[in-house]
């Protein structure tokens, strides 16, 4: 018996959970200073997360999905995208949808059932948040076809949980990316939960990455609580991606360290002591003790920025909150490029429905 | 006996049919630890163990396809989709495999699966968590569509769907999961299938619907009520194949017809009833039927759930159409 195929998945990580450096840095990161950008990005990403969790609380919003405990993914990644590549996002991604230019209040927008959630005039070419898990992956492969029947420079990268690697849809694209060696990078961001499933049940595969092997494509583990890891694994995949070499799977190893959604109680399938566990290795206090080690960061600094991330917050709350709220023709608004004809008695039905409402209120 | 709501008859109905019959196994997602995202199945697992209560990797086609294979190895499945808007993943076995297996086979194998999901808007979900599909399952030949309304209607049509020999999409109203309560008796007996009920009797027009709109209809028939008007009421609760000898009896007394559906209105089962109406009581109608549908939008996100779904006053818009009808 001889070896047919044999493989190995590297995992990239620069920064330990204590802040303390495990490896060479990437030369993007010998000016620490030149990373205190993402840093600003990851504690606005936070403090908005930490907003629109109160407002589901109190209302404002529906049913929200938190991005506890990823910020490093979403910084990293919206930093190495360029502003013509595309996103396909999952509902988690507002994070990277923030540094894509796309206005927060949208994020609010979206959970607070409105379509307008949706629209991005910053980067009119990503996706829309991806509710149905993993549908979003056989669409990146269809924008990365394009770009490169196009023989454009520019990059599909789409994102999606570690639950969404258990759908067809995920094999299918990887698998046809790779036969026609699509501009995709995939980011499997495993953060060890689906709802209430952990990692182990949704695969026996030892890592997520791993299963591009069979797709025959590149793959690699980064550690995604690590932004100079994400950066370095997610930038690589994205040149290469760019210069023709082909698609890649990066897999983002995190922890939700939130419930799934505000409609989830996470205490019923897992501990508060697993859960502490992981708070030890979050992103955000670990890019810090380095800013700070490297006399990059300081503690007044800080204060500023909480300020400066409570401000902004703020103002996006704001522009939620003085969105006009959707008239009900919004229904039948782009539904089609015109719409036929044959619609438009609806369309009057329902706009003396919404009248005759606001009369018998009125009455 | 008990005082419980929708998904709590749910749960009551999935306890006792797996007590009863050890064939009888869950799966779907979040079915196990957590008992389902909506608690149909809290406690089963607990009580059934982690073989027959499976909590699957995410994949619908999966789920589907695999109660397919369990089914005509003499399992009784009941799977999970956790909301309607992802059952449209599980068409492709339920429309190829599911509804074909017996006749493929010409009766060698057959599927007595049931696919359980939620349905129906107005609970303030995210996108694609308020769909109303059953017209697209109700297409599907060899299947059966089951819609429960009530507590108790939910705890017997479910047995039923069960112990039925060939495979059942069974709908919840998710609105109505823990709108009221009901008296149930844990009795193990199932309700029939393929049978409408009337749930309220009248003179001047039947109305016709199921799950979370059939309240809607009562509403409106109480509101016609005090106007001297009298609306009979039928919840058809098996929506494929259509007990069509109640619904006509009723319309041959009444002579007009409203059918209420919260799904899209072209090729809606309010279409489906409709013209089965016009042609077999053509010369009893009063009127012509009316539908009282949803628009023919996607389904709008929750800021305007409201205004899509029809309520009871678009119901008694309806009524009053076909009731100055001349
Ligand atoms: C096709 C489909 N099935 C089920 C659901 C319900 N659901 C929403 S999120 C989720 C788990 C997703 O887990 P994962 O892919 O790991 O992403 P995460 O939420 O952890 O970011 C499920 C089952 C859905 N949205 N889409």
């Amino acid at each position: 018996m001889t070896v047919a195929a044999s493989f190995e998945i590297r995992f990239t990580r620069y920064l330990l959970p204590d802040g303390r450096e495990a490896a060479d840095l990437p030369s993007f990161a010998s000016d620490p200073r030149a990373l205190v950008p993402d840093y600003r990005a990851m504690v606005f990403m936070r403090a908005l997360d930490a907003k629109a969790v109160a407002m589901q609380r109190t209302g404002q919003i529906g049913t929200y999905a938190s991005t506890l405990g990823k910020e490093a993914i979403d910084a990293g990644i919206g930093r190495v995208l360029h502003k013509e590549d595309v996103l396909l996002p999952s509902y988690r991604e507002s994070g990277v949808l923030m540094l894509r230019g796309v206005s927060p209040h949208r994020t609010l927008l979206y959970w607070g059932g409105d379509e307008r959630g949706n629209v991005f005039p910053e980067s009119p070419r990503d996706f829309p948040f991806n509710v149905p898990i993993g549908t979003q992956l056989p669409h990146a492969a269809g924008v990365a076809y394009a770009m490169k029947l196009r023989k454009e420079p520019r990059v599909a990268l789409v994102m999606c949980g570690d639950g969404a690697t258990s759908k067809g849809d995920f094999y299918e694209a990887m698998n046809a990316a790779g036969v026609w060696q699509l501009p995709l990078v995939i980011v499997a961001v495993n953060n060890h939960y689906a709802i209430s499933v952990p990692r182990h049940m949704q695969t026996k595969a030892q890592t997520i990455a791993q299963k591009a092997i069979a797709a025959g494509i590149d793959c690699e583990q980064v550690d995604g609580n690590d932004l100079i890891a994400v950066r370095d694994g997610v930038g690589r995949a994205v040149e290469k991606a760019r210069t023709g070499g082909g698609p890649t799977l990066v897999e983002a190893l995190t922890y939700r360290l939130s419930d799934h959604t505000t409609a989830d109680d996470a205490t019923r399938y897992r501990s508060a002591e697993e859960v502490a566990q992981h708070w030890k290795e979050e992103p955000i206090l670990r890019l810090r003790t380095w800013l700070h080690a490297k006399g990059a960061w300081a503690q007044e600094q800080e204060q500023a920025l909480a300020k400066d991330a409570a401000v902004h917050v703020q103002k996006m709350v704001q522009a939620y909150l003085e969105t006009p709220p959707p008239g009900p023709e919004q229904m039948f608004e782009h539904l089609y490029a015109s719409l036929p004809k044959q619609y438009i008695g609806q369309v009057t039905q329902l706009t003396e429905e919404a009248e005759s409402h606001v009369e018998h209120h009125a009455g | 006996m008990s005082n419980i709501t929708l998904v709590e008859g749910i749960n009551l109905a999935l306890t006792r049919a797996m007590q009863d019959d050890e064939s009888v196994v869950v799966l779907g997602e979040d079915v196990g630890l957590n008992g389902g995202v909506f608690r149909a199945t809290a406690g089963l697992q607990q009580r059934f163990g982690r073989e027959r209560v499976a909590d699957t990797p995410l994949a619908e086609g999966l789920i589907a396809g695999m109660a397919v294979g369990m089914a005509a190895e003499g399992l009784k499945p009941v799977a999970e989709i956790q909301f309607a808007g992802f059952a449209y993943l599980a068409i492709d076995q339920i429309l190829n495999h599911a509804g074909r297996l017996r006749h493929r086979t010409q009766g060698r194998l057959s599927c007595p699966m049931v696919l359980r999901t939620p349905c129906g808007a107005g609970i303030h979900a995210p996108e694609h968590h308020s769909e109303s599909p059953e017209a697209m399952f109700a297409h599907i030949p060899g299947i059966r569509v089951v819609y429960p309304s009530s507590p108790a209607k939910a705890y017997g049509l479910l047995l039923a769907a069960i112990q039925d020999p060939d495979p059942v999409v069974f709908l919840e109203p998710s609105r109505l999961y823990r709108r009221f309560k009901e008296e149930v008796v844990d009795d193990g007996a199932p309700l029939p299938l393929d049978k409408a009920f009337v749930v309220r009797e009248g003179t001047d027009v039947t109305f016709v619907a199921w799950g979370a709109m059939l309240h809607e209809a009562l509403e409106a028939a109480d509101e016609l009520a005090a106007d001297g008007l009298f609306a009979e009421v039928i919840d058809l609760a098996t929506l494929k194949p259509i007990d069509f000898d109640t619904v006509l009896a009723s319309v041959k007394k009444t002579g007009r017809c409203v059918v209420i559906t919260e799904a899209p209105r072209t090729c809606s089962l309010a279409s489906e009833i409709s013209a089965n109406i016009s042609e077999q009581a053509l010369l009893n109608l009063l009127a012509p039927v009316e539908r009282v549908t949803a628009f023919d939008t996607v389904t709008p996100m929750f800021r305007l759930e409201e205004k899509y779904m029809p309520d009871s006053a678009r119901i008694i818009a309806a009524a009053r159409k076909v009731m100055e009808y001349q």
